[in-house]
């Protein structure tokens, strides 16, 4: 890979060395109303400089115009005309900074109306949820909610911020109190990784910059946890998985008869030489080389690809391969099958009922599916499976089982995250009616939210 | 305090291998091939649009890259106001030349000519692409429509889709954009409808220069420092041309400015800068205090929901 040769304005350690390599960071922000979530991420992106003098001054002004004394921050992240008449909240705007060591992709999903929906977008790309807490309300229904979708989600990080903290006088139990109960619901989640900070978003309190007030409390600022936090799961403790996505073929002069099938892995590490299975057709075979694209538009080949690089693999046999196939790791295939057991989140207005025929979407691999049960349903308030005799409808989180029309590769969502992961869409009018997550056969009897 | 606070040696023993990690611009890349690639895996027939402008060079450089060593499977449109900075355009037919790709010109003044639209009285043409963008989807039968548009540089932007479904008048509804979950993107769409496409979704301003900087791809020189003759517009230097300024009153004088945008030359308008290589440019952009479209775009200045107005009508 080429490197920058030069990084300024901010000044970075040297590029060649990957220890020290300018990364990416991909969060979800998740608060209920009125805890102050845009007013923090305003702060974030104000702190962090990412906000410009004429993004600064349009605040400013409509912060007068709506008679306000202090400029509100929350503006920065103010909604859209469409929005405000139509009375809808577009699910997830997407906010941008970055530190002299990580760029950051901040999806920010509001608290409202149709939460589950929002949060479960957001979180599904994100390495970190950052969960705001008002201090004088501590844990609500709705934190529930937002552990539960990370939880299922499989965001492995949390960053909880308590915010507010200045209408409660910095009071160090009250601060402790909220962590305990949070980290206790976070535990039920399968949420291990947890980092609270004490925070005053309208104040700039330890979000970038350290409290004064409080002096009790010796941990990160929020950004600083965030520049900490480790990204990305090691692409050599996973079985390698590309989908397919187009087949290159040249024929031209130059390339008669180079066939190259290109993807990007989800998860794993190939070199030339490796055996790899082909599914659904469970046809095994070798690669034969990794080609990438270089900046001359020539292409050279890779010793080695890993997740999440895009290349192209060649294969020694001349094996009939297209779109919609799954190149996995000869001796962990992962689980070929007629039926998928799984949790959806129903994003949309249509209910799922048994019977129901849709497209299901698993990598590149579209299929038809019909709902053969629909098994239970998640009650957030009491985290219990209920039978949903009704289906499932919107913002509704259960699990389904679904048969297929083919066989097709899938993983439990819980190991490979995005080789576990399936939409459900109307054959209709092509809208996207629920995201999936599938869980491994021998879970599927079990427990499991 | 009672929290799993990282410590540094749990923070080491998790992070990634030295050999197995990748710089940003590597994600960013890598997810952007990959959206080429379910583009023309999904559709029958994508189109990139390309102007000559920076994120539009970049799009195109990122497509190469996604299909080689198979040539670009992909036609180009340019939406030409007309008034145009005869650098970029002598760029653009370089650019077409060199891919031997077929372009397709989809011209505003023909319909100016033939009375289907009507010169508005700010002289500014960018609002007017819409309609010439729309009638050549639809003479071409276009399906996918690539855009260089980037969610950091407006607020209606921040909201899009990387695939944003348009229906037949290429109206941009809020209310009908599909949820977008890990990288599935859903690109079904009924028959008149099309899709567009946002590869750069996640990139800032910051991110394409330095891309342009590593990949060492060449751009219109009028992106870096030169000497113009200029006149002063509502804060912005803009160039004396055929397409009606300066007015009388309007002083011209010569500048050393350079570009941030390329556009309508009625609207677009040049910085004071002495960046004369990507280096200094980038240097510049990350110190600079106004965003792109800020400092350089009349057209965004219209209203507080220019953007978003224009977007729901088909623009880009």
């Amino acid at each position: 890979m080429t490197t920058t040769t030069e990084r300024a304005p901010t000044p970075a350690p040297a590029p060649e060395d990957p220890r020290h390599r300018h990364d990416l960071l991909r969060l979800a922000t998740a608060g209920s109303v009125d805890d102050g979530k845009s007013t923090l991420v305003g702060r974030l992106l104000y702190d962090t400089k990412s906000v410009l003098a004429d993004q600064l001054d349009a605040v400013e002004r409509v912060s007068r115009d709506r008679g306000l004394v202090a400029t509100d921050l929350a503006l920065l992240t103010d909604g859209l005309r469409a929005e405000r008449e139509q009375g809808i909240t577009i699910d997830v705007a997407y906010r941008y900074f970055s530190t002299a060591t990580r760029s950051y992709v901040l999806a920010d999903t509001p608290g409202h109306v149709e939460y589950t929906r929002n949060m479960v977008t957001g979180a599904s790309t994100a390495e970190l949820a950052l969960i705001l807490v008002d201090a004088r309300h501590g844990v609500v229904e709705q934190t529930r909610r937002h552990l539960a979708v990370t939880g299922l989600l499989g965001v492995r990080h949390v960053a909880l911020a308590v915010n507010k903290m200045d209408l409660v006088d910095w009071d160090e139990t009250a601060f402790k109190t909220i962590v305990v109960e949070f980290e206790e619901l976070s535990a039920r989640f399968g949420i291990e990784d947890v980092v609270a900070v004490p925070v005053s978003a309208l104040h700039g309190d330890n979000i970038v910059s350290r409290s004064e007030r409080a002096t009790w409390y010796a941990g990160p600022t929020l950004l600083e946890h965030l520049e900490a936090v480790p990204v990305g799961t090691s692409p050599a403790a996973q079985p390698l998985r590309l989908p397919v996505q187009y087949v290159v073929r040249p024929r031209t002069a130059a390339h008669p008869d180079y066939r190259g099938y290109a993807g990007r892995l989800t998860s794993g590490v190939v070199r030339p030489g490796d055996e790899v299975v082909v599914l659904p057709s469970g046809r095994r075979t070798t690669v034969a080389g990794i080609d990438r694209a270089d900046a001359t538009g020539g292409v050279h080949e890779l010793d080695v690809a890993f997740a999440p690089q895009s290349v192209v693999l060649r294969l020694t046999d001349d094996i009939d391969i297209a779109r919609g196939d799954l190149i996995a790791a000869a001796d962990a295939p992962g689980l070929l099958t007629r039926e998928i057991t799984g949790t959806v989140a129903v994003l949309s207005d249509r209910t799922l009922r048994p019977r129901d025929r849709l497209l299901l979407r698993v990598g590149t691999r579209t299929v038809r599916t019909m709902v053969a049960d629909v098994v239970d349903q998640l009650d957030i308030k009491t985290m219990q499976h209920l039978p949903a005799p009704e289906g499932l409808g919107l913002n509704a989180i259960g699990r389904l089982r679904l048969r297929l029309a083919e066989e097709v590769a899938v993983d439990d969502y819980r190991v490979l995250r995005r080789t576990g992961a399936f939409l459900l869409i109307d054959e209709s009018d092509g809208s996207t009616l629920a995201a999936g997550m599938a869980e491994a056969p021998d879970r599927s009897a079990g427990e499991g939210i | 305090m009672s929290t799993t606070t990282l410590t540094p040696g749990r923070a080491a023993e998790q992070a990634l291998p030295p050999e197995y990690t990748l710089d940003h611009l590597d994600h960013l890349e890598s997810e952007a091939i990959h959206i080429f690639r379910e583009v023309a895996g999904e559709f029958e027939r994508p189109v990139v649009l390309f102007s000559g402008g920076k994120d539009s060079v970049v799009m195109v450089h990122l497509a190469l890259k996604a299909f080689a060593p198979a040539p670009l499977p992909f036609a180009l449109l340019h939406v030409d106001t007309g008034h145009n900075f005869p650098e970029v355009l002598e760029y653009r037919d370089a650019a077409v030349e060199r891919l031997g790709v077929r372009l397709v010109v989809a011209r505003v003044q023909d319909y100016i000519d033939d009375g289907r639209l009507r010169e508005r009285r700010d002289g500014t043409r960018n609002p007017l692409q819409t309609v010439p963008l729309l009638d050549a989807i639809e003479t071409d039968r276009f399906d996918a429509v690539f855009g260089g548009g980037r969610r950091d540089e407006e607020k209606a932007r921040a909201k899009e889709r990387v695939f944003s479904l348009r229906d037949a008048f290429g109206a941009w509804d809020p209310r009908r954009q599909r949820p977008e979950l890990w990288d599935l993107y859903n690109g079904r769409h009924a028959p008149g409808e099309h899709v567009r496409v946002f590869p750069l979704s996640n990139w800032t301003e910051l991110d394409v220069w330095r891309y342009i900087e590593r990949e060492r791809i060449e751009l219109p020189e009028i992106y870096y420092a030169h000497e113009r003759e200029v006149f002063n517009r509502d804060g912005m230097w803009l160039t004396a041309g055929g397409w009606g300024g300066p007015r009388p009153g309007e002083q011209t004088l010569s500048r050393l400015v350079r570009y941030r945008t390329v556009g309508d030359m009625s609207c677009t308008g040049a910085v004071d800068s002495d960046a004369f290589d990507v280096g200094a440019v980038i240097r510049e952009v990350g110190a600079s205090r106004l965003t792109e479209r800020g400092a350089t775009r009349a057209d965004d200045r219209l209203s507080e929901a220019a953007m978003e107005d224009r977007k729901r009508q088909g623009y880009f």
